[in-house]
C-alpha cells in the first residue's frame, strides 16, 4: 500500500502509536465489518446507494427529453386567400406544430404574452399578391427565453417553410412562357449521420451521465458526511486510542462504500440495459475498471474532505461544490464543453467527472476506443493517488 | 409579545450558529455565487466552436465554395483533409473531430444540371444533443449557400423570405434563460438544505432536546428555525440579482419588487418541505438524502432543464404540484418579459396555496415528530 512511507514518517522522536507495524487483516476485517453494520443500521445510506439510482434512472427516463415536438404556434391570416389557406395547412399538417390561425396580430401577441403560443408566423393581406412577384416577407417570431428551444423551433419552422416553397414549386418569372421555361438551379442538401446513436436517442447519453452522477453522490457526499460524522461525535478519536493504524481506518472507510458504488453502477448499467434499452458496446471488464478507479478518486476526495472539515454540514456542501456541481455542469454530461469558455474548459480539467464522462460515453456507445480510454483512466487513477496521499496525511492521529 | 421576544432570540442564536464559523458562513454565502458564474458560462447548448474534417472527392469549385462557408463561419475549426473513406473512423472515435463533412465526387456535376446534390455530414453522436446542435448549424450553412447559388445561377430570389426574430431575448442566449432560473433553482436548494440540516443537526447532537426542555413552544422553534433560513435565502437571491445584472449584463425588464414578491411566496413553500424533511429525520445524513429525494424531481420536473411541454402528458399533471414550475416561470416572465404583478397572478396563486399547505404540514409534522 502506498501509505506505509507517510505513516512511516515520525512527526515525533518516537513514532505516535499505531502508526508502525504492518496492515492487520484481522483489524481492517473488523472495521469493516464495523462500518457495514452503520450502513445496514442507517437505512438512509443503502438509499443513497440504491434508491436514488432508481429514483433518478426512472426521472431521467421518463421526464428528460430534449426533443421538441407539438409547438404551440399562432399563424397570423391578415386575409384570407388560396396561398395563405395552403400555407397555414402545412403548419397544421407538421408534426412538430400545433397552429391556432388568428385574423390579427393583436390576438396573436396577446397568445404569445400569455404563454399560449411559442412562436408566430405572420402572413400578411398582400401575402398572395408578394408571392406572385416572387418574394413574399414572412415574419417569424419565437418566444426566445428559453434560447434553446427558440433556435430549435426556428429551425423547424424555416423548414416547414422551406418544404411547402418547394412543393408549391417557383412561381413563373415574369417574361417565362412555357417555350421558355425557367433554369433549373441546383440545390445542396445534406444527408446526416449520427454515429454511435443514429435515433439521437436522449437516453443514450443521459444514462451514462446518470452512471457518473451516483459515483460521485455515493462515492464523495456519502463518505464525506459518514467520515465528518466520526470527527463530529468523537468516535474517531476513540478508533485512535485502539492500536488500530491511520491506513486501516481508510480502508476500512472506503471498501464498503466502493462495493455501495458498484452496486449502484450494476443497477443503473442493467436499467439501462433492459428499461431503455442503452447499448454497452465496450467490453464490461473495461467498464468495471475505469469506474473503480472513478470511484476510487471520489472516496478519496470524500474522505480528504471530511478529514479537513471534521464537520458534517460544512463537508456536506464542500462535497455538493467540489464534486456533484462540477459532475453535472463541468463535464460534458448534459452541457458540451465546446459549447464553453477557454477559461471554464481549462477549469474542467482539474474535475475528475470530466474524464469519466468521456470515458463513459465511450465505452457505452462506441465501444472499446482505447485512444480515449487509456488517458482519461491514467487522470483518473493519477487523481485517485493524489487524493488518498493527501488523506493519509490529513487524517493523522492527532486530536488538533 | 413574549413569544415574539422568545422568537427573536431563537432567530438570533439560529443565525450566530450558520454566521459565526467561517467554514459554514463562507459555504453558505460563496458557493451560490460561484455556482452562478460557472454555470452562466457552461449551462450553454450553444457550440462555441466544432472541430471538423473534410473527405472532398471532387475538388471542384462548388465544393470548395460550400467549404469555405464552414471555416468563414467562425463556428467549424478544420482539423483534418482526408483522402480516403478509411480515415473517417479513427478521427471521429478517438474524438478528434466531432464531424466529417464528405462530399463525393459528382457534387459540381449535379448541382450544375438544376439537380439535388448530396452532402453527407458523419456526426459523433456520444452526446446527441451536441450533434443535433452541430447539424443544425450545418444546415443554416447548407440553406444560405443554396438561397446564394440560386441568386447567382438565375438571378431570382427564393419567393418566401421569413423575417426571424426572437422576442425577449433577441439572440437567442441561453445565458439569459439559464441565470434568472438560478435565483428559483439556488433558493430551493438552499432553503431545502439550511431549514433541514439545521434541525437534524441539533437533534443529532442533542441540543434539540436541551431547546424542548426550555418555555420555547414547538411552534417557536419551528419558526426560529424558517426565519434565517428566508433572510439568508433573500440575500443570496439579491447576489444572483447582482451577478446577473452586474457581470453578465442581463436586461432586467420587470419590477424589482414584483420579483421579490414571488421569491417570497416560493421561499415559505420551499422551507415547508425543508422542516418537513428534518421532521422525519433523525441524522445529517438522512437529511441530506431527503433534501436530495425532492431536489432532484423539483428541479428537473420544473421546466428549467427541458420544457414541460416535452414530458409525457402524465407527468405535465405532476408539475402543476411542483412549486418550483412557478417559480422559474415567474422569474423568467419578471426578468425577461417584463411581466407585471397581474401577468404572473396565474404562477402566483397556485404557489400561495402550495406554500400555505406546505407550512400547515410542516408545522403538524414538526409538532409530532419533534416536540
Amino acid at each position: 500500500m502506498e501509505n506505509r512511507p507517510a505513516a512511516a514518517k515520525p512527526r515525533d522522536h518516537r513514532p505516535p502509536l499505531g502508526t508502525g507495524g504492518r496492515i492487520s487483516p484481522a483489524r481492517v476485517r473488523s472495521l469493516i465489518h464495523k462500518e457495514m453494520l452503520q450502513i445496514v443500521r442507517d437505512p438512509s445510506s443503502i438509499a443513497i446507494a440504491l434508491v436514488l439510482p432508481l429514483f433518478l434512472i426512472a426521472l431521467f427516463g421518463y421526464a428528460l427529453s430534449l426533443d421538441v415536438k407539438d409547438v404551440p404556434v399562432a399563424i397570423v391570416m391578415e386575409q384570407i386567400g388560396p396561398d395563405a389557406t395552403d400555407l397555414a395547412g402545412a403548419f397544421a399538417l407538421s408534426k412538430y406544430f400545433t397552429p391556432t390561425v388568428v385574423t390579427s396580430m393583436k390576438e396573436a401577441v396577446d397568445l404569445m404574452r400569455a404563454h399560449k403560443v411559442d412562436g408566430v408566423v405572420r402572413i400578411r393581406g398582400s401575402f398572395g399578391r408578394d408571392l406572385a412577384e416572387g418574394d413574399a416577407p414572412l415574419q417569424v417570431i419565437v418566444h426566445g427565453v428559453d434560447a434553446n428551444r427558440g433556435r430549435i423551433m426556428q429551425g423547424y419552422v424555416q423548414g416547414a417553410l422551406a418544404i411547402w416553397a418547394s412543393q408549391r414549386g417557383r412561381p413563373e418569372r415574369p417574361g417565362a412562357t412555357a417555350d421558355n421555361p425557367p433554369p433549373l438551379v441546383g440545390s445542396v442538401q445534406v444527408q446526416s449521420r449520427v454515429w454511435f446513436n443514429n435515433a439521437m436517442e436522449s437516453h443514450y447519453f443521459l444514462v451514462p451521465g446518470l452512471v457518473v452522477l451516483i459515483m460521485t453522490l455515493t462515492g464523495a457526499l456519502l463518505t464525506a458526511l459518514v467520515m465528518a460524522r466520526e470527527w463530529e461525535r468523537g468516535t474517531l478519536e476513540a478508533l485512535f486510542v485502539t492500536p488500530v493504524r491511520t491506513g486501516e481506518i481508510l480502508i476500512g472507510k472506503t471498501v464498503p462504500y466502493f462495493f455501495l458504488g458498484m452496486g449502484g453502477l450494476l443497477l443503473t448499467t442493467l436499467a439501462g440495459r433492459f428499461l431503455f434499452e442503452v447499448p454497452l458496446r465496450g467490453s464490461v471488464l473495461v467498464l468495471t475498471a475505469g469506474s473503480a478507479l472513478y470511484l476510487f478518486v471520489a472516496l478519496g476526495f470524500g474522505l480528504f474532505i471530511s478529514s479537513a472539515t471534521r464537520n458534517q454540514f460544512v463537508a456536506s456542501q464542500l462535497a455538493l461544490l467540489a464534486t456533484f456541481l462540477p459532475a453535472v455542469f463541468l463535464s460534458g454530461f448534459i452541457f458540451d464543453l465546446a459549447g464553453a469558455p477557454k477559461a471554464v474548459r481549462v477549469i474542467s480539467c482539474i474535475f475528475p467527472a470530466r474524464y469519466y464522462v468521456s470515458f463513459l460515453q465511450t465505452v457505452f456507445l462506441a465501444g472499446n476506443v482505447w485512444s480515449i480510454i487509456i488517458p482519461n483512466c491514467a487522470a483518473l487513477g493519477a487523481m485517485a493517488l493524489f487524493f488518498f496521499g493527501l488523506t493519509l496525511r490529513k487524517t493523522k492521529k492527532k486530536l488538533a | 409579545m413574549e413569544s415574539l421576544r422568545r422568537i427573536r432570540i431563537l432567530i438570533w442564536k439560529e443565525l450566530l450558529a450558520i454566521l459565526k464559523d467561517k467554514r459554514s458562513r463562507f459555504t453558505v454565502f460563496v458557493p451560490p455565487l460561484i455556482q452562478t458564474l460557472v454555470f452562466g458560462y457552461a449551462a450553454t447548448y450553444d457550440l462555441e466552436r466544432v472541430h471538423y474534417a473534410v473527405y472532398d472527392e471532387d475538388r471542384s469549385e462548388a465544393s470548395r465554395q460550400l467549404l469555405a462557408r464552414f471555416d468563414g463561419s467562425g463556428v467549424f475549426v478544420r482539423m483534418a483533409d482526408l483522402t480516403n473513406e478509411k480515415g473517417i473512423a479513427p478521427l471521429i472515435d478517438s474524438k478528434q473531430v466531432l464531424l466529417v463533412v464528405r462530399i463525393k465526387d459528382d457534387f459540381e456535376r449535379t448541382l450544375l444540371s438544376g439537380q439535388t446534390a448530396a452532402v453527407q455530414v458523419l456526426a459523433d453522436g456520444r452526446n446527441s444533443n451536441t450533434a443535433a446542435t452541430a447539424l443544425n448549424y450545418i444546415n443554416t450553412i447548407v440553406e444560405t449557400f443554396n438561397a446564394d447559388w440560386t441568386t447567382a445561377h438565375n438571378g431570382q430570389s427564393p419567393p418566401l423570405l421569413p423575417i426571424p426574430r426572437a422576442w425577449y431575448n433577441p439572440n437567442l442566449e441561453t445565458r439569459w434563460y439559464m441565470i434568472p432560473g438560478m435565483i428559483a433553482m439556488l433558493t430551493l436548494v438552499q432553503m431545502i438544505v439550511i431549514t433541514s440540516m439545521s434541525v437534524a443537526r441539533e437533534r443529532e447532537q442533542g441540543t434539540l432536546d436541551q431547546l424542548l426542555v426550555t418555555p420555547f413552544r414547538p411552534f417557536e422553534i419551528m419558526v426560529g428555525k424558517s426565519l434565517p433560513s428566508i433572510l439568508i435565502g433573500l440575500i443570496q437571491t439579491t447576489g444572483v440579482l447582482a451577478i446577473a445584472l452586474l457581470w453578465f449584463n442581463i436586461p432586467f425588464q420587470g419590477n424589482p419588487a414584483t420579483l421579490y414578491f414571488g421569491i417570497m411566496l416560493f421561499l415559505l413553500a420551499s422551507v415547508g418541505f425543508g422542516l418537513m424533511i428534518s421532521s422525519v429525520s433523525d441524522t445529517m445524513q438522512q437529511a441530506l438524502l431527503g433534501g436530495f429525494l425532492s431536489i432532484m424531481p423539483f428541479a428537473m420536473l420544473s421546466g428549467l432543464n427541458t420544457p414541460i411541454s416535452n414530458m409525457p402528458k402524465s407527468i405535465q399533471y405532476v408539475t402543476y404540484l411542483n412549486p418550483m414550475r412557478y417559480a422559474i416561470s415567474l422569474t423568467h416572465r419578471v426578468f425577461l418579459e417584463g411581466a407585471s404583478l397581474r401577468d404572473i397572478l396565474p404562477d402566483l396563486w397556485p404557489m400561495a396555496i402550495i406554500a400555505a399547505i406546505s407550512l400547515t404540514v410542516a408545522a403538524s409534522m414538526f409538532r409530532r415528530h419533534v416536540a
